[in-house]
């Protein structure tokens, strides 16, 4: 029992029993999201949507849920099996491994590191491998079609993310992420978080999620009309439910970013007393679901991007423009003297 | 054993059993898949070490850019490994006196370091607890070594500027789109209409 003199079993168990926690109520909120998502989606169509499983089509997710673990998992001949089982694995890890900094309350991040914004970057970046990797290893020529075309496209819209958060970072004067929502703290509320005077890189940063996440209108991945389902189409089962989850947990991230880089986080909206007693996590998952929502519109209105407009977009609008606020926002705090 | 010293023997181990993979893996493609599994637990023993920044411009760097690159070339190379392979034992000695030359050189320098009792402590704490890893690397990188700074930009610029203009083919036949051109057209070209809803054309 020597590990309890140390003083870090403990801390293991309640730092074990929080992540469960934390997985538990994200995958839980992800089901809805998911629903969400096709509900609205149907409504801009003038559909349904899903209706039968439940009040409303509430369980569908569930449903959807039992049915992919119950299906047999097919693995083609000609694939590399190792890697191919590999890759859904990647993706859904590394999605969910970037909640274990974000902070959905004052105080309530599981490691409140000190460069969080640079791990949630990292994470990130690595996501492309899942997609590469379930490219190349099913053996086929549109998954390995659109592996390329993701891994480029990741990428690309990588550089002008970095650059906006590089904007955030030199306002705030931090890479925790707890610091810089404290830092948005003003008395102004609202019209002090950082989209209002960042306002041209929150734009930016939306559309670039978007391309990161592989949504629509940037899902040339898995662009139907020319790939079949991109990646995807040799995977059944469970594999396929880890990339779909782990596709859909890469979006609330996003959104969850999103609100923390430029929302304020867990602040209240009005900083005085009737709204500020409401709980931080609640004000943060009403405006994650506020910029899921706007997600789940783009995906309804925009029609699909052409891969050669979407580099365009990303190198020679997305890149320009943020690389010269970059400079344009050092030199007004310097000059300013603001970021003392 | 406490839990620093269990990371540091698991970082390690992983990362030379992944090392070793990459020269004896028969796929290229899993010989970088192995490369990036090395960098990820190189990121690992940086953040033992306290170096916390390095530690993710690695894998945000070397894993995130570069390694895909690589995936990028090994995937689409049609190179046939095993033609390759065939003359591989020859070049053993070579490879092996090259090896032992650079251990000997490690071992001498290595060997021969001696460290003040002083400086010992100083090693393991890089920058000053009060100040962030980050904000101390900035602070040095950013007065004090300046111009290396800005030189080593440069080099990196001339190396893109390079890969452009080898890369860069100007053909006159292809039709391009001019998005510019497309936005200042005349809207008298197109006939604008405004459907209600639930209605249809």
């Amino acid at each position: 029992m020597n590990g309890f003199e140390d003083g870090w079993v403990l801390p293991l168990l309640l730092m074990l029993l929080k992540s469960v926690a934390l997985i538990v109520i994200l995958l839980t909120l992800i089901a809805y999201y998911l629903w969400a998502d096709r509900k609205i989606w149907a409504a801009v169509q003038l559909r349904r949507g899903p209706n039968v499983v439940g009040p409303w089509g509430l369980f569908q997710s569930f449903a959807d849920l039992l049915k992919f673990v119950l299906k047999e998992p097919v693995i083609p001949s000609g694939a590399n099996k190792g890697v191919f089982l590999l890759a859904p694995l990647v993706t859904g890890t590394l999605a969910l491994g970037a909640w274990a900094v974000i902070p959905v309350a004052d105080g309530w991040a599981l490691a409140d590191i000190n460069v969080g914004i640079l791990y949630i970057f990292a994470i990130s970046s690595l996501g492309v491998y899942g997609v590469i990797m379930g490219g190349w290893a099913s053996n086929s020529k549109y998954p390995f079609l659109s592996a390329l075309r993701s891994a480029a496209q990741m990428v690309s819209y990588e550089v002008s993310i970095g650059f906006v958060i590089v904007t955030v970072l030199l306002v705030a004067g931090s890479l925790n992420l707890s610091e810089i929502v404290r830092a948005q703290d003003t008395k102004l509320g609202m019209l002090g978080w950082y989209w209002l005077p960042l306002f041209p890189m929150f734009i930016i940063f939306f559309i670039s999620a978007l391309a990161e996440t592989n949504r629509p209108p940037f899902d040339l991945v898995e662009a139907e009309s020319e790939l079949v389902a991109g990646f995807m189409v040799e995977y059944s089962s469970t594999p396929y439910l880890l990339f779909m989850l782990g596709e859909y947990v890469a979006i609330i991230s996003m959104c969850a970013l999103m609100t923390i880089l430029f929302a304020g986080g867990w602040l209240s909206p009005i900083p005085f007393a009737p709204f500020t007693w409401v709980p931080g996590v609640v004000w943060f998952i009403l405006k994650v679901t506020v910029f899921f929502f706007m997600i789940a519109l783009v995906k309804a209105f925009v029609p699909r991007y052409r891969y050669d407009q979407l580099m365009r977009l990303g190198w020679k609008v997305f890149l320009p423009i943020s690389l010269a606020m970059v400079v344009i926002v050092a030199g007004v705090l310097q000059f300013t003297g603001w970021g003392n | 054993m406490n839990a620093a010293a269990a990371f540091f023997y698991i970082f390690s181990t992983v990362m030379i059993g992944s090392a070793f993979m990459v020269i004896s893996a028969r796929n290229p493609v899993h010989s970088v898949l192995f490369l990036i599994l090395a960098f990820v637990n190189a990121a690992g023993l940086f953040l033992l070490l306290g170096a916390e920044f390095l530690a993710m411009i690695i894998v945000i760097v070397y894993v995130g850019a570069v390694a895909v690159l690589f995936l990028f070339v090994v995937m689409m190379l049609d190179v046939d490994f095993a033609e390759l392979k065939q003359g591989f034992l020859q070049y053993l000695p070579v490879g092996a006196l090259i090896g032992v030359a650079v251990l000997i050189e490690l071992v001498l320098v290595v060997g021969a370091w001696t460290m003040s009792p002083a400086a010992i402590g100083s090693v393991g704490s890089p920058a000053p607890s009060d100040v962030s890893n980050t904000l101390a690397l900035g602070r040095v990188l950013y007065t004090k070594h300046v111009y290396f700074f800005q030189a080593a930009g440069l080099v990196l610029l001339t190396a893109m500027i390079g890969a452009i203009v080898l890369t860069l083919r100007h053909k006159p036949d292809v039709k391009r789109q001019d998005i510019a051109e497309q936005n200042a057209r005349d809207k008298s070209d197109v006939e604008l209409k405004k459907v209600p809803s639930r209605a249809g054309v």
